[in-house]
């Protein structure tokens, strides 16, 4: 496969190590009365779509950048490729 | 032997004779002569036997299509099996023998199969040998195993090379037939970067075996002279040679270039074969169609093929297979055969069930006519025909041509689960979903004339390039409309063979049928009709018409089967590359390596690393002895040991400290600078993943160290919380493992070591245990300075930029020479660290919890980690769950050896009494005997309880006491002194 | 009917007229009281032992396509029990002395075969690694051998001794695992069931479940509904897909793994080997074929085919260690879609929804446990509490932090 790094152009897939579901992103607060249950569900269920899939991959034979590829678990088509720390903020992701 | 069968023509090189050697005996052929063709000629058909019922064989096909004639090529370690005759290129000296025969070739013993087809029908074998139960493994399973297989491997290891590259381009055209050669000329005259691949060691597909023109020109003259106008092109890259193995995800595609295959033994240097990975913007595939045969009964002996392989070889290479030819077609195209036949004077009588079969030439034309059976043991001698007025007629000849009409070669379409669409004009499928970026032509397509190849081709390099303008004028070529009408086999067919290497018969497909394996699939596993090497690409079609028939149904409603990759087998030793032996995987080395190298150190892997595991000293006979040594005299007085391979992880940021707060599930906020602190990671889901130091060296600048395998996936982690989780956290992450050398100076004398080597003053109030700091050595060289401890000694670890690292050890060693310090290696650190009680990859094993380890209590529940909220769950927290213990034999003479489980002293030994399990162990040299690390139930309860350590794999029972995990100066005075 | 070499005979000589369908292809009921969705190796399997070792009736097998067209038919046929954690290594030994009774309980022939895996030993931390484990499962009644480097040359001289990059130490044998002919365990398990009244109902997809008050009443499929006292999942990668539509997401990803065989060779290797310094491991099936495999792609797939890089590991992996396969051709490569779960163990549970069972999460292990999920997703089935040997599997073993994680890699399923 071939990812589009919003930097660096097209790579070939080989480069990047793969963690799994873009939503590791939405960490729950720790500090929620509910966070066990909220853990839970975020360390452990999946929605795993077949079709369209917000992903993680770590560009580790590069520039270290972690993006968010948005994969078509059927076809394997990509659609798009966004730096990880981008998508972060724009959840609303800080410090 | 005189090559008997040889006639004019073809593109052989008459001037190049060849000697090769067939089962023992010697041949002559020509330079472009395949094996095949070269056995053809000398009046060879017998070139194999098939799988089950080791029926005689000859080549079906002149391609790479070929189920039958497989040989092992070469021999002693270069032996190749399976081998298809019918594309091995004749080189002198070639050496091939025939393959899965006991006995000779011409008398093979288990042809007695044959005899007993009757009882060895699809799926009998899933119906008996059930009974005694245990005459399975020991009395059927032998034999069938010893039957089955095709050819035999070397069992010596491959002595050639093979490559790997990786090549880039607009157009990728597989395929260099008409259709193929017409888009690379489309698509380079454009200025495009081009590559043609072709599996074929001549370009030119099927005009080097036809003999109709183009233009003004023979076919295969023109195939040539654009060959050449392609190769002075400096934009095209011709691939002859090279199969395009499959199609991959996003333009990726495999090939595999047969470098040496053509030649005795590669040249020197040069690989045998090189795997190419292409990446490409679009691709034409131009594969080609395959014709097909009809099943008759008895139609799999010698000198019965495909009439398009007929024509090749006589076209092509030369041969005659047979003076005397019959060919059974239900179409046109088979007659072209039978002229092209008759033009070089062969006797050729054309058996055609069509009541209106065409009449051109002077040849028999036997019309309404079908083949119902033939003779011959090891090679056609007779074909039996049933003609048009129902007598039958027995003709005499040593070949027959079989056309049952043309597959499209849609095998690459189906890489990304494409399924091809049927077409009623051609009886057969053609390409239908494709993979993205590809674009079908010629042949493949179903555009089965030469015309309408040059047409497709050219359209297709345009389409693919987006090209605009006017389509430049092609060469006059044949044009003739092809239609079939089906014919799949003759009624009354029922030992008549559709796949002909694993002995597939029509009766094996209705036989499955009547047991209900009625889809494709389960007919295609239940009677292995096109599992053979050639992937069914002759079987398939008349196998899946017969079930659409018994089904009543059309064969687009019974479906198709799948092709996968790789479009021909593929060697695995190109697939390998260089990636074998001492290559398979890069050693990393230490900055110590050539040094210890220069000591006699033996060395050990650790992931890719080599490590000086000890340093033997003259006389020392066992590692043991070394090992003890080496831990004495650290421990006696100092050590040195290169622990550059530990992961280290710059972390540099306003927000360095918080970051790192996130990161350890202990406390980091309030570490001074200057200071160490020993550091715990967890997972998301609590458990240990890592452990290490993280030192301040400045108020915004930290350095973290990992243990060796966890070097990557840390900073992996690291990276993932920075940027995914605080992204907005000024901190900034570089892994430098490699950019510093990192040794540990351990033992009572350590200071005073270093103080000869560091530029500062390191007494014990300037520097005190956890103390860290950018210092010099040596008079100014850049250094770092930590002192920290994995052996329980006064200890530091003194790191310089890896460049300098050669020179440390050295100037160390200097220095120590008065103290005697003793280099030691993984070996050693592992004794001193087990006899302190530290963990390591053993006790941090991916299922430790903090609690575990016995560090509970440093989860902070002040602030938020990774991992701290899931580390709470009940089943992390149980009353009995395991805790780090120490473990000594009760005996002192008896080993406590790894990987033993812990059992009450009295009681059951069986699982659900297991109370636990030794993590490490090795011999105390301190101590005078073996320790070990352990975990055990409810075990910072159970101090001082004598239990049972069992392991039965290797025969070990003995009794042990549970003790501290601090086997040395449990108090941690000597750290500090 | 029954099978035997005597019907053989007689059939051969008769012209193979008597034989019948391997199972019926019967029109669904209106309702059943257990209908399990999938048509795999265990899902056919749990009908077989629903309906011989729990006295169940009217049964019914419902599969999207054809049976035995999903990871039963494209595994690389290995079983064996090495497993070393208490909540997996029962349920694997009873699923090893299960496939050794097999052939007679089905009466029909699987080819088990049990010549033997062995693991390879390349480091010291693996040798404790596997010792621990060897013991596990001789603690738990499995039968476990360590072998020496010598003891390995002398079985494999061919193996690569003397140059290799990762030398082999030894290696952990079970002598009874081996290989099962796949297909066979598919079409066995058919046939019995059907013998036995299930009624395997093909060509019919599931597309959603019928429930009224929290509890499962039957399945709406492309055949219509199918009203059932039970339902039973057995999809395996395509459990999140099916769950999805009783609006459960689960601890799984589905994950694209290859499998490899070569041209037919005669007899080259006995038994099953893998590398444990590479990602290869490798046997030889009766007809000649060396079928073997290592790592899964790595991202999430529903695809059934992977890419060039793993592909290439393997066979780097395989080149590593048995230099003489450079000459051996690879034939065929396809994949398969392995429900991955979050710590590499399965599960067989009650859902939240009355009356709707799970049996998934199998990751790349799943063909071996074909007898032992029958069976125990079966006892579940019938009487509504978990097997014995099967106590581990459940759904909240997540929540409360008790995973069965054989190879400690925690919450990602792709390091599995």
């Amino acid at each position: 496969m071939i990812i589009d790094h919003p930097l660096l152009g097209p790579r070939d897939s080989a480069e990047f190590t793969y963690m799994g579901d873009a939503r590791l992103i939405d960490r729950p607060n720790p500090n929620d009365t509910d966070a066990a249950a909220t853990f839970f569900d975020y360390a452990y269920l999946r929605d795993n779509p077949a079709g369209w899939h917000r992903e993680l991959w770590f560009h580790e034979a590069g520039d270290r950048s972690w993006l968010v590829v948005t994969r078509n678990t059927l076809t394997h088509e990509i659609s798009k490729v966004e730096l990880a720390r981008d998508v972060a903020r724009a959840q609303g992701r800080s410090k | 032997m005189t090559q008997k069968n040889r006639i004019e023509g073809g593109q052989i090189d008459r001037d190049a004779n060849l000697k090769f050697t067939f089962d023992g005996q010697t041949y002559h052929g020509h330079a472009g002569d395949t094996l095949a063709s070269a056995l053809l000629a000398n009046g060879v058909r017998l070139m194999g036997r098939s799988f089950k019922y080791h029926r005689p064989r000859g080549p079906l096909t002149a391609g790479s299509e070929e189920p039958n004639a497989l040989v092992q090529l070469r021999s002693g370690a270069r032996q190749e099996p399976n081998t298809r005759a019918t594309t091995a290129e004749l080189f002198d000296g070639l050496t091939a023998t025939s393959q899965n025969r006991l006995g000779s070739l011409s008398f093979d013993l288990l042809a007695i199969n044959d005899r007993v087809s009757n009882f060895l029908t699809a799926g009998f074998y899933y119906k008996t040998f059930m009974w005694p139960k245990a005459f399975w493994e020991k009395v059927y399973e032998p034999i069938i195993r010893r039957a089955a297989g095709l050819g035999s491997l070397s069992f010596q290891d491959d002595p050639d090379a093979y490559d790997k590259g990786f090549l880039h381009c607009d157009l990728l055209i597989i395929g260099a037939g008409p259709a193929g050669l017409m888009a690379a000329l489309t698509a380079a005259r454009s200025g495009a970067d081009v590559i043609l691949a072709d599996e074929d060691f001549r370009m030119g597909g099927r005009l080097n075996s036809e003999t109709f023109g183009i233009g003004d020109d023979a076919g295969a003259d023109w195939a040539a002279q654009t060959v050449a106008e392609l190769t002075a092109m400096p934009n095209v890259r011709l691939m002859a040679r090279t199969t395009i193995i499959g199609a991959f995800d996003h333009g990726t595609y495999g090939a595999v270039e047969r470098v040496s295959d053509h030649i005795a033994t590669p040249m020197d240097g040069k690989p045998r074969q090189i795997l190419w990975r292409i990446y490409t913007q679009k691709t034409v595939l131009a594969a080609g169609a395959i014709e097909r045969p009809i099943a008759f009964n008895n139609n799999d002996r010698p000198g019965i093929m495909t009439a398009s392989a007929l024509r090749s070889y006589a076209n092509r290479f030369g041969v005659a297979v047979g003076h005397r030819t019959g060919i059974f077609t239900n179409n046109d195209d088979g007659h072209r055969t039978a002229a092209d036949l008759y033009a070089k004077g062969v006797k050729v009588t054309v058996i055609d069930p069509r009541p209106d079969a065409p009449r051109s030439m002077d040849y028999e034309v036997l019309a309404g006519a079908q083949v119902t059976d033939t003779m011959g043991r090891l090679g056609l001698t007779f074909v039996q025909v049933r003609l048009s007025d129902g007598t039958d007629r027995t003709i005499e000849c040593k070949a027959l041509g079989v056309s049952g009409g043309w597959n499209p070669n849609v095998h690459m379409t189906c890489h990304q689960q494409g399924r091809p669409a049927w077409n009623d004009a051609l009886a057969a499928f053609v390409p239908d979903a494709l993979p993205v970026g590809m674009i079908v032509a010629g042949a493949a397509k179903g555009d089965l004339s030469t015309a309408g190849a040059l047409v497709g081709g050219a359209t297709a390099a345009r389409a693919a390039l987006d090209l605009k303008g006017r389509m430049p004028k092609l060469p006059q070529a044949e044009d003739a409309p092809v239609t079939v009408t089906p014919f799949w086999y003759v009624e009354g067919a029922s030992r008549a063979w559709l796949d002909q290497q694993n002995d597939v018969t029509v009766k094996d497909v209705k036989l499955s049928h009547q047991e209900g394996f009625k889809s494709v699939e389960h007919l295609k596993r239940y009677t292995t009709l096109g599992m053979a090497t050639d992937q069914g690409k002759t079987a398939n079609m008349g196998g899946l018409a017969i079930m659409a028939e018994l089904a009543g149904k059309t064969i687009p409603e019974v479906g198709t089967t799948m092709f996968r990759p790789p479009y021909t087998p593929v060697a695995i030793g190109a697939l390998g590359g260089r990636h074998r032996g001492q290559d398979f995987h890069p050693k990393r080395l230490t900055p110590t390596h050539a040094w210890a190298e220069e000591q006699g150190a033996v060395f050990v892997e650790v992931g890719n690393w080599m490590r000086a595991q000890w340093f033997p000293h003259a006389g020392e006979t066992t590692w043991r002895e070394s090992v003890d040594r080496e831990v004495l005299a650290t421990r006696g007085s100092v050590g040195v040991c290169d622990v550059t391979t530990l992961g280290k992880v710059d972390v540099q940021g306003a927000d360095a400290a918080a970051f790192l707060n996130m990161i350890y599930c202990n406390g980091f906020a309030k570490l001074p600078v200057g200071k160490v602190r020993y550091g715990l990671m967890l997972r998301e889901d609590g458990i240990a993943m890592d452990d290490g130091t993280a030192a301040r060296m400045a108020e915004d600048h930290f350095v973290v160290t990992t243990t060796t395998a966890n070097a990557l996936p840390v900073y992996r982690h690291m990276e993932f919380v920075s940027q995914c989780l605080v992204p907005d956290m000024d901190v900034q992450l570089i892994s430098t493992t490699e950019a510093w050398a990192q040794y540990a100076v351990a033992g009572p004398n350590a200071r005073r070591v270093l103080e000869k080597i560091v530029d500062q003053d390191i007494s014990n109030d300037a520097f005190p245990f956890m103390a860290c700091g950018d210092v010099t050595v040596c008079g100014g060289l850049r250094a770092r300075l930590f002192r920290i401890s994995f052996s329980g000694e006064l200890a530091y670890e003194l790191a310089v930029p890896t460049a300098y690292g050669d020179a440390l050890i050295r100037r160390i060693m200097e220095a120590g020479a008065e103290f005697d310090i003793t280099p030691y290696g993984t070996e050693a650190l592992g004794v001193m660290r087990m006899e302190k009680g530290h963990a390591a990859g053993n006790e941090l094993n991916g299922t430790t919890t903090a609690a575990n380890l016995g560090m509970g209590r440093m989860v902070s529940t002040k602030k938020d980690s990774i991992g701290a909220v899931l580390s709470r769950r009940e089943g992390l927290n149980q009353s009995d769950d395991l805790r780090a213990v120490g473990i000594k034999p009760v005996d002192p003479a008896d080993k406590v050896p790894a990987g033993a489980h812990l059992m009450a002293a009295e009681g059951p030994v069986d699982a659900a009494h297991d109370q636990g399990y030794v993590t490490s162990a090795c011999y105390s040299p301190n101590l005078g005997h073996h320790i070990a690390l352990a975990y055990l139930k409810d075990g910072s309860n159970r101090i001082g309880e004598t239990m049972r350590l069992v392991s039965p794999l290797t025969g070990v029972d003995v009794a042990v006491e549970i003790c501290s995990a601090h086997f040395i100066d449990p108090e941690g005075e000597r750290l500090r002194a | 009917m029954r099978y035997s070499g005597f019907r053989v005979i007689k059939e051969a000589l008769s012209g193979h007229k008597g034989w019948t369908p391997a199972w019926r292809d019967p029109e669904p009921a209106e309702h059943y009281d257990i209908v399990i969705i999938g048509g795999g190796g265990h899902g056919l399997a749990t009908a077989h032992y629903l309906a011989k070792e729990f006295g169940q009736s009217r049964i019914a097998v419902i599969e999207k396509g054809w049976i035995g067209g999903g990871n039963v038919g494209r595994n690389t046929t290995i079983v064996r029990s090495n497993y070393l954690l208490d909540g997996n290594e029962p349920f694997y030994e009873m699923s090893l002395k299960l496939w050794e009774g097999l052939e007679q309980d089905l009466n029909y022939n699987a080819m088990v075969s049990q010549r033997g895996i062995l693991n390879l030993i390349h480091s010291d931390g693996q040798r404790d690694a596997f010792t621990r484990r060897g013991n596990a499962m001789i603690l738990n009644g499995a039968d476990a051998d360590m072998l020496s480097t010598a003891d390995i040359k002398k079985r494999y001289p061919f193996l690569n001794t003397d140059d290799a990059r990762f030398p082999i130490k030894g290696g952990l044998a079970q002598h009874r695992g081996g290989t099962v002919r796949h297909d066979a365990v598919a079409w066995g398990y058919a046939r019995s069931a059907d013998s036995r009244g299930v009624d395997i109902i093909q060509n019919c997809e599931v597309t959603g479940f019928r429930i009224e008050n929290g509890v499962c009443k039957g399945v709406e499929t492309s055949r219509g509904f199918i009203g059932a006292g039970k339902v039973g999942c057995a999809v395996a990668g395509n459990s999140s897909r099916l769950m999805s539509k009783a609006n459960m997401r689960l601890p799984i990803e589905s994950h694209v793994l290859q499998a490899f065989v070569s041209e037919g060779l005669k007899p080259v290797l006995p038994g099953v080997i893998t590398f444990g310094a590479g990602h290869f491991y490798c046997s030889q099936s009766d007809k000649g074929g060396l079928v073997f495999g290592g790592d899964i792609d790595g991202y999430n797939s529903y695809a059934q085919r992977g890419n060039l890089p793993v592909v290439e590991d393997v066979c780097e992996g395989a080149m590593a260690i048995f230099p003489m396969l450079g000459r051996a051709r690879l034939l065929r490569m396809w994949g398969g879609i392995m429900d991955m779960s979050m710590d590499g163990s399965p599960i067989i549970d009650k859902t939240h929804i009355d009356g709707l069972f799970f049996n998934g999460g199998w990751c790349y292990g799943g063909f071996k446990a074909t007898p032992a999920s029958g069976m125990s997703f079966a006892h579940l089935l019938a009487k509504g509490e978990p097997h014995p040997n099967a106590t581990a599997y459940r759904f909240d073993r997540f929540e409360k932090g008790l995973m069965i994680d054989e190879k400690g890699m925690g919450n990602q399923p792709n390091l599995h």
